[in-house]
Parts: structure tokens; C-alpha cells; sequence
């Protein structure tokens, strides 16, 4: 089966199945990780399912969007791999991928 | 207390939150989550924009996937509430059955106000607030008929978009003199009027509905002027109520909403309340309002989980709202009572973005952002922060 890692800002980890066609979001809400909020359900309006990808992944995963760039532009947390994790479509052959959780999502 | 069982009345956001929420602050005994409805819990923010528009289906907008209740080992039963037994600690269940608790959450949300007008109940009247009733209004939605719709608000415009996404023509009915009028300034409701009409909708404002005529089923609007328009459905947006019936009987306080303090309790400490269904007063605005929005539902949700388990949460977040139409993307940060000024970013009578921040004695205290996440996302920032410091750079920025 193949997993993602959240790994929290103090280094808590947690491990969740990639489920093909999900969302990285749906799949952090489906199995109850801590840190991603996600008011918004999915819509790119809130901002609250930031996620910093590994920066080995970055390529695989891609970059965020202009309107995903704005919402983050503002956030000080972010890093050149931030993205919104409602706006990326997981692969099952990302097995091994991991992302950092933010401190305080806004 | 954080074992025994834990029961959450109304099964949408803020009831799929609160669940999430009691095992993450430690609930280890059982939770139950009651729902009238037999769907997975679903988002409905979707139903009057994608959904209507047959842009997804209704397993897509499931809230969490049906293996999040097994592994967080929820139970989630379909069933209407009857009655809340508070001496017996039971709930009455539609069915019958007794369903006892040892905490209680109401998340009971809200319905559809009633258009009150003659032939309000003919068949093709409808309302929007549960997939079932979009689905009623999908069957009706054929390219080239005339909807009606009553009501300028955010469910009447999104609907709006939707249905002329689907190539229908499309009618808004609006009694006040502007569209929005309840919720932004003057020159915001022209916006959406202008956004709406360069998209093809028939916008009429002072449109009173005096009756809806049709044999069996609707076919035209009589308006108190004394117009009519045609209508081969007509669907009806004019705000909603609280869901409060079960609460009200079971003598718990409620003012517009069931009343909850800033940890999610209701006047009965042992019961809890979130979302749509609450009403609460709220410091930052010095009175009691009932917000209508996703991300209020589920802030109470967390705070009300956290009260369950004994810990120590406040009501505290930013209200915001969101509204997508067409190509536009509005987030608004803050409420917008009693504003005094406002501050244009961008032209409103041109463009198809800007911003319109909202000022009381010169200090922002809301923004609608117009296809300007970023603004939203500074706005947002700010006010929650609220350093005076925070407070004054914004000003300045606002004022260039």
C-alpha cells in the first residue's frame, strides 16, 4: 500500500494510505491528521490545509497555481514548496512522499 | 469526562467535526452521530454551485470517507430526533427507539425560510438546502426553460450562475432595492447586478412576490406591481432559520438560534450546540449574532468537542464567508456591522476584481475581496492578529 507522511512541526509523524484521484487533503481529513483544518472542504478560499512538500518531491508533486500562490503568499510560514493540499492530486506511485505541517494554520 | 457515550445530533459539518474533534481531544468511549439523512455526510456550500451545475456527484462531496467513521469508530445512525429526555439522559428517536447519552452535542442546523405568498405550494416551487431538493431542481433544469428565482442573496445568485451555466433563462426576484442588501455596501450589491446582467440573468429589484399562479404546477410569478413573469420552476432563496425545535421543547434558551456561551454550551452546561442552529455573543462585535457560514460551524464544532472532553476552548476565529459565481471567487474576512466607511481597492463598475474594505471610526473591521485572495489572506491576518500595530498598516494601506 502506498503512504504519505505528515510530519507535524515538532516532528510528530503520521501515515495515511494515497488513495488514486484523492485530494492530498481528503486524504490527511479521511484519516484524522492533526493539522490540516481545512474549513474550507476543498475550495482554495480558506488556506487551512497548507502543506510543505519535501523538496525531493517537489518536481513530482508540482507547483502550486496563481490563485494558490495568492493565498500563500502571505503566509509566514511559507517555503518554496508550500502548497495548498486541497489543490493536489494524489498518485499511488508517490509511495515514500512526506510533507511538513506548518505550526499554525491561517 | 471523556468516556461513556457521546451522541451529535445533526450529521453535516459541524456535527462530521465535532466527531472528528472529540477523538482528537480524547474521547474514548463511543460516539453516535445521528442524521436525518441517509447519505454519507456531504458538503453543502457545493450544492447550489457544482452540484447544481452537474459538475460532480454527490460521493465527491463527502465530508470524510465512509472508513474515516470505521477507523475512528463512529457510529453514524439515520434517524429524525423526537425528543430530548434531559432527566433521563435519552434521546426519542423517529423510530421509536430510546438512544441514551452521556454528552450531548446539537448540530441541528437550519432549513429554508417559506416564501409566503398564494400558490407558494404548487408543484416546481423549490428550495435549496439538501442534495434531494437540488436533484428536484436538476430535473427541472432543461436548456432553454425559464427559471425563477426568488430572492437576491448568496444561494439566489450562485443558483443564478449555475442555471445559466446550464443555458437556462434565468430571472432573479429581489424585494429589497439591491441584491446583497443584508450583507455588503451599495457598491458591492451593483457589482454582482452588473456582473449578473453582463451574464444574462433578468435582475429586478422592489420585486415583491405577490402570488405564484399555475394549475398543479407553478407557471408564472405575479409580482406586487402587478407584473408577472413566466416560470417553468421557480426555486426560492430567502434566507434560512435555525433548526431549534427540539431544543426549544426541551427547554433550553434560545434568541434566534439555540444560545451558546463562547465554550459551545447551551443554558443546560451538560449539552453543547454548534453551527447554523446557535446563536452566540460575540465580544469582537459586542452582540449576539447567528452566523450562517461552514468555517463558524466548524470552529464551534472544535471548541464544543473540546468542552465535552473538559478542555478548555474558546469561540475566538475571524467569522469569514466565501461565495463563488461564474469566474468570481468572493471572500469576505470579518463582518461588516456598523461600518461607517468603506475603501475601494480597484473599480467595482469596471472590473472583475477589487476589494471593499469596510471601516468603523477609521479602523477596518471587514473586507470583501472580489477575485483577491490575497487580500483576503492579509485581511484575514490582521484582524485576527489585531495588533494595533497590525490594525494601523492596514489603515494606511487602505487609505493610499
Amino acid at each position: 500500500m502506498a503512504v504519505v507522511t505528515f510530519m507535524s512541526h515538532d516532528g510528530e509523524q503520521h501515515e495515511a494510505p494515497l488513495e488514486e484521484g484523492s485530494s492530498l487533503m481528503q486524504v490527511a481529513t479521511n484519516n484524522a491528521i492533526p493539522g490540516i483544518d481545512a474549513d474550507c472542504g476543498g475550495e482554495a478560499a480558506c488556506g487551512t490545509c497548507h502543506v510543505i512538500v519535501d523538496r525531493a518531491w517537489a518536481d513530482k508533486v508540482g507547483r502550486s497555481g496563481p490563485e494558490e500562490e495568492e493565498m500563500l503568499s502571505m503566509n509566514p510560514e511559507r517555503q518554496p514548496t508550500s502548497r495548498l493540499s486541497c489543490q493536489v492530486k494524489v498518485c499511488k506511485s508517490w509511495d515514500g512522499l512526506t510533507v511538513q505541517l506548518p505550526e499554525f494554520q491561517m | 469526562m471523556s468516556s461513556g457515550r457521546a451522541v451529535v445530533v445533526g450529521a453535516s459539518h459541524a456535527g462530521v467535526q465535532l466527531v472528528t474533534s472529540l477523538r482528537r481531544e480524547g474521547w474514548s468511549g463511543e460516539i453516535v452521530l445521528v442524521g436525518d439523512e441517509s447519505a454519507l455526510p456531504y458538503q453543502r456550500p457545493p450544492l447550489s454551485k457544482a452540484y447544481l451545475a452537474g459538475k460532480c456527484s454527490l460521493k465527491e462531496l463527502a465530508i470524510r470517507s465512509e472508513d474515516f467513521y470505521v477507523k475512528q469508530d463512529v457510529e453514524r445512525v439515520t434517524a429524525s430526533v423526537q425528543e430530548i429526555d434531559r432527566p433521563a439522559g435519552e434521546l426519542v428517536l423517529g423510530t421509536g427507539d430510546r438512544l441514551s447519552y452521556d454528552a450531548l452535542a446539537l448540530c441541528t442546523g437550519a432549513h429554508p425560510r417559506r416564501l409566503r405568498a398564494e400558490g407558494a405550494d404548487l408543484d416546481g416551487v423549490h428550495y435549496l438546502r439538501q442534495s434531494s431538493g437540488v436533484e428536484r431542481i436538476r430535473e427541472d433544469a432543461i436548456p432553454g426553460r425559464n427559471a425563477v428565482i426568488v430572492g437576491g442573496g448568496y444561494i439566489g445568485l450562485e443558483t443564478a450562475a449555475s442555471l445559466r451555466s446550464l443555458g437556462l433563462h434565468v430571472t432573479v426576484l429581489e424585494a429589497a432595492d439591491r441584491v446583497l442588501e443584508r450583507v455588503t455596501a451599495p457598491e458591492v450589491s451593483a457589482f454582482f447586478t452588473r456582473i449578473h446582467q453582463e451574464e444574462g440573468v433578468d435582475v429586478r429589484t422592489n420585486a415583491s412576490v405577490e402570488a405564484l399562479v399555475g394549475d398543479t404546477r407553478v407557471r408564472e410569478v405575479v409580482l406586487a406591481s402587478g407584473e408577472s413573469v413566466q416560470a417553468d420552476f421557480v426555486i426560492v432563496g430567502i434566507g434560512i432559520e435555525p433548526t431549534t425545535e427540539l431544543a426549544e421543547a426541551a427547554g433550553l434558551v434560545v434568541d434566534d438560534g439555540i444560545l451558546i456561551d463562547a465554550h459551545a454550551r447551551t443554558s443546560d452546561p451538560d449539552i453543547v450546540a454548534a453551527g447554523d442552529c446557535t446563536s452566540q455573543d460575540i465580544p469582537r462585535y459586542g452582540r449576539r449574532i447567528r452566523l450562517e457560514s461552514v468555517p463558524s460551524a466548524v470552529e464551534q464544532a472544535k471548541v464544543a468537542a473540546a468542552t465535552i472532553c473538559g478542555n478548555d476552548k474558546e469561540v475566538a476565529a475571524l467569522p469569514w464567508f466565501w461565495s463563488d459565481q461564474y469566474d468570481l471567487k468572493l471572500q469576505i474576512a470579518g463582518l461588516n456591522t456598523a461600518y461607517d466607511d468603506i475603501v475601494m481597492s480597484g473599480d467595482p463598475t469596471r472590473d472583475r476584481d477589487f476589494t471593499c474594505y469596510y471601516l468603523r471610526k477609521g479602523e477596518p473591521i471587514a473586507a470583501d475581496c472580489v477575485n483577491r485572495p490575497r487580500d483576503f489572506m492579509t485581511t484575514k491576518r490582521m484582524l485576527t492578529q489585531g495588533t494595533a500595530a497590525d490594525m494601523a498598516a492596514l489603515t494606511a494601506e487602505v487609505a493610499v
